[in-house]
């Protein structure tokens, strides 16, 4: 089980392997869509690859529920247990 | 005890010829962004398409099938009166019976066992695994394999989730037997858990029961599909190179279903394929053509000079079901 540093700093690592976006720029109030420009196809992937890389399952209908980085990571660490 | 004679067919089988008939009609984004309320810039980074290609209105799934048919078989130097089994792969022939399959075999001259196949946009592959075992078996020597559709009698214009991806579309190729290996294992399988990700709008009982219902489309979950084809569809695609007993280095060209360019650059990185290989992106200018996708995207590349006859190609496809096949081939 990783701690929020730990899900921030995995998450922006995949988020900028997908956008090309610098990790420091993935900070937990930033909207994936609003301010990352993350469409919905991407951020697919990104969820595909974070459950990879936590070993948790992010089922397809609470994705649309996960609209900062923060959600995503209070969403991981949740599911972590 | 009485026993059964078995038939023994050839040792290997093979395709012989290539036959495409693309939709008369390239339709640019312009000219169906107003009813979705979108953008050509935002269709092209979401899809990678710039022209669907789309029937005229009095040609039909068959006149389609037909068209390409003739070329395949000619292709391949076979009369129609030569071919011993028709499998039509459509989810857009108009009627629920007769099939399409022996109206298309009349058409051409066939005389053989003819039947359609319901399996979306996997239904090429799944045609080209029937086939090879047909030729095997010993039960047919010369299958012609259809995938045909026109999607655009089941869209809806004011669709955002897949009617605008769509095109018309037919290809087809002569399966025959060999004295080579030409047709890899197929790997193949179902997730019908997914069965509402792609799907019909209504059921034609509704439509009888409330003739209010509007007449039935496609819809799909985009992103959820985008998820499920990018990633699970890899596995699948390493296990047809693998079961053909060859190496990725070996493939020349890959030549997934043409869903979404984005699906297609996915699944080229997941699959982990060298850079040697050419992938085929027809979808540019073609659109998602379904059960026609694969051998369209074949013919273009083949034209291109992206992939030459002889050719080792790894052929995927996977849609509506949800099903899958792939296949190691050899280019005709």
């Amino acid at each position: 089980m990783a701690d929020t540093t730990e899900i921030l700093a995995g998450l922006a690592e995949i988020v900028a392997e997908e956008t090309g976006l610098d990790t420091a720029e993935v900070q937990l109030d930033k909207s994936f869509t609003d301010d990352l420009d993350i469409d919905s196809l991407s951020m697919m992937t990104i969820v595909t690859l974070a459950e990879e890389k936590f070993d948790v399952r992010i089922p397809d209908e609470k994705v649309k529920d996960l609209t900062t980085v923060g959600d995503a990571v209070t969403f991981i660490g949740a599911a972590q247990g | 005890m009485t026993t059964l004679n078995i038939r023994r067919g050839a040792e290997f089988s093979r395709i012989a010829g290539l036959g495409v008939a693309r939709g008369e009609n390239a339709v640019p984004n312009e000219d169906i962004i107003e009813p979705i309320n979108s953008s050509d810039e935002w269709i092209r980074k979401m899809t990678g398409i710039v022209t669907r290609v789309r029937a005229d209105e009095d040609t039909s799934v068959l006149d389609l099938s037909e068209r390409a048919s003739l070329i395949a078989l000619e292709q391949a130097g076979v009369s129609g009166a030569e071919i011993d089994a028709v499998i039509l792969s459509t989810i857009t022939y108009p009627h629920m019976t007769p099939g399409g399959a022996p109206v298309l075999a009349d058409r051409l001259g066939s005389t053989g066992a003819a039947f359609d196949i319901s399996a979306a946009c996997a239904g090429y592959c799944y045609g080209i695994g029937q086939a090879d075992a047909l030729v095997r078996s010993g039960n047919a020597r010369n299958v012609l394999v259809v995938g045909a559709e026109k999607m655009s009698d089941f869209v809806d214009p004011a669709d955002r989730s897949i009617s605008y991806l769509l095109g018309d579309a037919a290809g087809a190729v002569v399966v025959s037997a060999s004295d080579t290996p030409g047709i890899g294992p197929t790997v193949w399988g179902s997730d019908g858990a997914g069965s509402q990700l792609i799907r019909q709008t209504t059921s034609w009982l509704d439509v009888r029961d409330d003739r209010d219902t509007a007449f039935p489309t496609l819809v799909q979950e985009g992103p959820s599909v985008f998820k499920w084809a990018s990633f699970k569809m890899a596995p699948v695609a390493r296990e047809a190179i693998e079961a053909a007993g060859v190496t990725p280095d070996d493939i020349k060209a890959f030549i997934p279903h043409q869903a979404n360019i984005r699906i297609i650059d996915q699944m080229v990185k997941q699959i982990g394929l060298p850079e040697h290989v050419k992938v085929g992106r027809d979808i540019v200018d073609s659109g998602n053509t379904s059960a026609a996708s694969i051998p369209l995207a074949t013919e273009r590349m083949l034209r291109d000079g992206d992939a030459a006859s002889g050719d080792l190609a790894l052929q995927i496809g996977f849609g509506a079901g949800l099903v899958y096949a792939a296949q190691v081939v050899v280019l005709p």
